[in-house]
């Protein structure tokens, strides 16, 4: 639970940090159609390179981006022995009636690039972006839902309060479990179906916990005069900048590459 | 709503030259002609309120009368400490002096506003800011400059105005350095230090804070004192501290007392202090050194009353034993 950095804001001072959110999720969004859209070298050059770009300009150690990748390990397994064992093509390889193909090698080294530019590619935006600043970019961009009636601001609140207490409530799910361990809970034998029912005395907590939390909040929130987003103001509004620009222009050159390279190679 | 489109920034500090109130307020005469300067931020008429029980027919199943003919008032710049055992109404008082909750029977003015009026109810809430006791529950942002941005910007307080607030709160609550901190990261003091600076950036006359210290450490707590004690002299804020750690009070300028929803005792610390045997039916302590001054009493040692410091006991031994 705890390798997942999604959402894991890293302070710094850099290029990245100060683009508009915005920016980022538009190029976290064009960066992945364009991870769909590349198939051979040329194109995964053009990927890498933006990436790399990415990653460089954001300051975060890429160590840390790399620590986010140890939670789907086990999926990236599953993909590359089903893509070396299931392609049929040139056989490489073969023992006890199992073939490994060239075009299983190349499918699951692209399946796993892929897989791994995906996951480092939307940290490099939560790691530059705070989830706050995520949450405004996402209800500015969702502005035009407004005229279906669709609570835009609220959406972006309840998002971004949700984003501030996981780490609170996982916090509080680890001392409960302690809490239940220390009165003989028994979390780790058994079946599946007896490990989940073990975790009712946890979930039954945390749920009083969390309300209790939430109503806390919201008087907190009224003590503090909210109501609503309409009359709002920010301390930090969204304005495009000339860098913002050039980034835009960046995305559109890598999604027209991308094309290129499908069409004309 | 209404009230809040004409909404124009106050300057916080108070004008006019008001003298730093505790410095006044431990003398009587003194307090006595600094009253009439001064004017009434928050007062109460008889308030009443029941916290009402239903069951699942919507009918009442029971009354509790938590808060009782409570008659109260607090002048521009006192620091008031309202003292009280669990149960005994000091939180939903509390509660009232931000409209948070409505009188069940009679008023609550803050700053001459009545605060059953609907539509005085956002201007209610700046004047009177809250602090709360769960340091978690409180802050709304992910870094502290967003938190104590917040509620300014819910009262429409222009965007180029703002930052200029939270830098002001930020160091008047002496947490500047850590404006750009995630604010989970912080401790429980600072945290409790950003909450009060997300009022401060509101521009409040008065802060009412219902048991700030109750979930900190001693040095988180000695912190919040701290920035209490500095925002009532320097920037001339009222301060209504709910509480029932007693050493918290003995600063105050003035202490109520509530038991069972009512006002049992109301003065100075050193007043409210002398009454050892009552505040001890009331479940409450009291501090360390009126504890020793009042056994040292009762044992036959010439101590005076009014002791209510460590160093006034030490004094007080040092002229009794040179005697």
């Amino acid at each position: 639970m705890k390798s997942i950095v999604l959402g894991q804001y890293y302070p710094a001072d850099s290029l990245l940090h100060r683009l508009d959110p915005r920016v980022k999720l538009v190029s976290t969004f064009v960066y992945i159609i364009s991870l769909f859209i590349v198939k051979d070298l040329p194109g995964y050059i053009c990927v890498t390179v933006y990436l790399l770009a990415a990653v460089i300009l954001s300051k975060v150690p890429p160590v840390k981006m790399l620590r986010g990748l140890s939670g789907i390990i086990f999926l990236m397994l599953i993909t590359v022995i089903v893509n070396l064992f299931t392609i049929p093509g040139t056989p490489l390889l073969s023992f006890h009636g199992l073939h490994i193909t060239v075009e299983g090698v190349y499918s699951a080294v692209r399946m796993m690039l892929r897989l791994v530019y995906l996951i480092t590619g939307s940290s490099v935006m939560t790691f530059t972006t705070t989830p706050s600043a995520l949450s405004d970019g996402l209800e500015s961009l969702m502005k035009p839902l407004k005229i279906f009636r669709v609570p835009v601001h609220d959406i972006a609140m309840m998002i971004s309060i949700a984003l501030r207490f996981i780490p609170i409530l996982s916090e509080e799910t680890d001392i409960i479990i302690k809490a239940q361990k220390a009165r003989c809970a028994d979390f780790d034998s058994g079946n599946m179906v007896k490990r989940a029912k073990a975790f009712i005395p946890v979930l039954v907590p945390l749920f009083v916990s969390a309300f209790r939390r939430a109503n806390d909040l919201a008087t907190a929130m009224e003590a503090r005069c909210y109501r609503g987003g309409d009359t709002r103001t920010r301390m930090k509004p969204l304005l495009y900048s000339g860098r913002d620009y050039l980034v835009y222009a960046a995305d559109l050159a890598l999604v027209t590459l991308c094309i290129m390279t499908r069409v004309m190679l | 709503m209404a009230a809040n489109r004409g909404f124009t920034p106050v300057p916080w500090a108070a004008a006019g030259g008001d003298p730093p109130c505790h410095i006044v307020a431990a003398g009587g005469a003194a307090y006595g002609n600094l009253k009439a300067r001064m004017e009434d931020i928050i007062k109460t008429e008889e308030l009443g309120f029941d916290y009402i029980r239903r069951n699942e027919n919507g009918e009442v199943e029971c009354i509790v009368r938590a808060v009782d003919d409570v008659n109260i008032s607090v002048k521009k710049g006192e620091f008031v400490v309202i003292l009280g055992a669990n149960g005994s109404g000091k939180s939903t008082l509390a509660k009232h002096l931000n409209a948070l909750l409505k009188p069940t029977d009679g008023t609550v003015w803050v700053d001459g506003m009545d605060t059953a009026e609907d539509g005085l109810l956002w201007e209610v809430r700046r004047t009177a800011g809250m602090v709360f006791q769960n340091p978690d529950n409180q802050i709304i942002g992910q870094v502290v400059d967003e938190d104590v941005a917040f509620g300014p910007e819910n009262l429409g307080v222009p965007g180029p105005e703002l930052p200029g607030r939270v830098e002001e709160s930020l160091k008047a609550v002496d947490i500047y350095g850590l404006k750009d901190s995630p604010t989970i990261s912080l401790s429980g003091g600072q945290k409790q230090r950003v909450s009060i600076a997300g009022i401060l950036a509101m521009h409040p006359t008065c802060i009412v804070l219902d048991e700030p210290t109750a979930m900190l450490d001693p040095a988180g707590r000695k912190e919040v004192m701290r920035a209490l004690l500095a925002l009532n002299d320097v920037e001339e804020i009222t301060v209504i501290h709910i509480t029932h750690n007693m050493d918290e009070a003995v600063n105050a300028d003035r202490i109520i007392v509530m038991d069972h929803g009512k006002v049992a005792l109301s003065g100075t610390p050193t007043q409210v202090f002398s009454r050892v045997e009552e505040l001890l039916a009331y479940g409450l302590t009291v501090p360390d050194a009126v504890m020793l001054a009042y056994e040292l009493r009762k044992a036959g040692i010439g101590i005076p009353e009014g002791i209510v410091t460590g160093p006034q006991l030490t004094e007080a031994l040092i002229n009794e034993y040179n005697h």
